[in-house]
């Protein structure tokens, strides 16, 4: 059976999805069992003190007997506020190690900080955590952040949150091929063509959270994104055939046709 | 009974009865038995110690809890 292999675990869906944008908590549910992914992602952040006393949390719509929790540092700008963040989050989620560092470099862009993403991974990899790394499409990078012992790499697609799809292709052909941590591409997608593709460029999983939040219907979005990563993979393995721009081959036979009118 | 302690609890000043411990702390903001995480002065505060450890007057505080995010 094909898996995705993180930090020495197995996991038969190689879609992760967010739980950010959606109505309600729900929404939330329906649209990521209609993902079928295993790993999802939360953020960590403070809680409302004095107000909605009664409110339902998160974690129960998500139970860790079901789904293994991703948190992420999403929001932080340096390599300090995110180690914190997670440190706060293994201590949530009972001393759970695996996470997603994200460290921003500006609001307008959300374009990954890589000096301070590179920092907070060494820190956190010393500590003990299991770094799964939101990072630029740069390979050398990516590299480096395996090096230091990160557990998955996860270079943009675009921009988060923006749905423009794959920008550059190559550049995130260089890391598949040179990375041996899994590859997931995280950010950027906006349809299930764009996961599609991802999969056929031999990533080994996709990361996603508005592409289907912000569906017209996310629930239905969500199922048309685990086909696609499915599709996606089983391609990849298929191995496409070679294109052959300039040369058209019928697929049907070119002997036993009919009598050609005269 | 000693001195009222000044804290801030996710950058909102409180004056809160001394000694409090965290389990405290936690009553008096109405969070006790929620699934939270604590933070003091930029260090993480096991939940092992909540029963124990004491907050000190100046202490600034983060409750922290997992909400959606991508």
């Amino acid at each position: 059976m094909d898996k995705l292999v993180v930090a020495g675990k197995a996991y038969s869906s190689r879609l992760l999805v967010g739980t950010g944008k959606y109505r309600d908590f729900d929404e939330t549910r329906r649209a990521i069992e209609a993902s079928g992914a295993e790993i999802v992602t939360v953020a960590i952040r403070r809680t409302n003190i004095g107000q909605n006393a009664g409110e339902a949390s998160l974690l129960e719509v998500l139970p860790t007997s079901k789904y293994t929790i991703l948190p992420n540092t999403a929001g932080c700008y340096t390599a300090q506020d995110a180690v914190r963040t997670l440190r706060l989050a293994r201590e949530l989620l009972d001393g759970h190690a695996l996470a997603k560092l994200e460290v921003l470099g500006d609001a307008a862009s959300l374009y990954p900080n890589m000096p301070e993403t590179l920092a907070a991974a060494k820190t956190l990899v010393a500590e003990g955590f299991q770094v799964m790394a939101y990072c630029s499409d740069d390979p050398i990078m990516a590299k480096q952040l395996e090096e230091l012992g990160c557990v998955a790499v996860m270079p943009l697609a675009s921009l988060i949150g923006s749905g423009m799809g794959i920008i550059n292709p190559w550049n995130l052909q260089i890391i598949i091929d040179r990375v041996k941590v899994p590859v997931l591409v995280d950010a950027g997608i906006g349809t299930a063509s764009d996961a599609a593709i991802a999969m056929e460029l031999g990533c080994d999983g996709v990361l996603m959270n508005t592409a289907i939040a912000r569906a017209r219907e996310p629930v239905r979005m969500a199922h048309a994104m685990k086909l696609a990563v499915e599709a996606g993979r089983e391609a990849f393995l298929a191995g496409r055939m070679a294109k052959k721009p300039y040369e058209a081959s019928a697929s049907s036979p070119s002997s036993g046709l009919i009598q050609k009118s005269a | 009974m000693s001195a009222p302690i000044r804290i801030t609890v996710n950058g909102a000043p409180r004056e809160l009865p001394a000694p409090l411990t965290f389990t405290q702390l936690l009553g008096e903001l109405d969070l006790a038995g929620r699934r939270l995480a604590v933070e003091r002065n930029g260090e993480t505060v096991p939940r092992s110690r909540f029963g124990d450890a004491r907050l000190a007057d100046g202490d600034r505080i983060e409750v922290v809890i997992a909400v959606g995010g991508g």
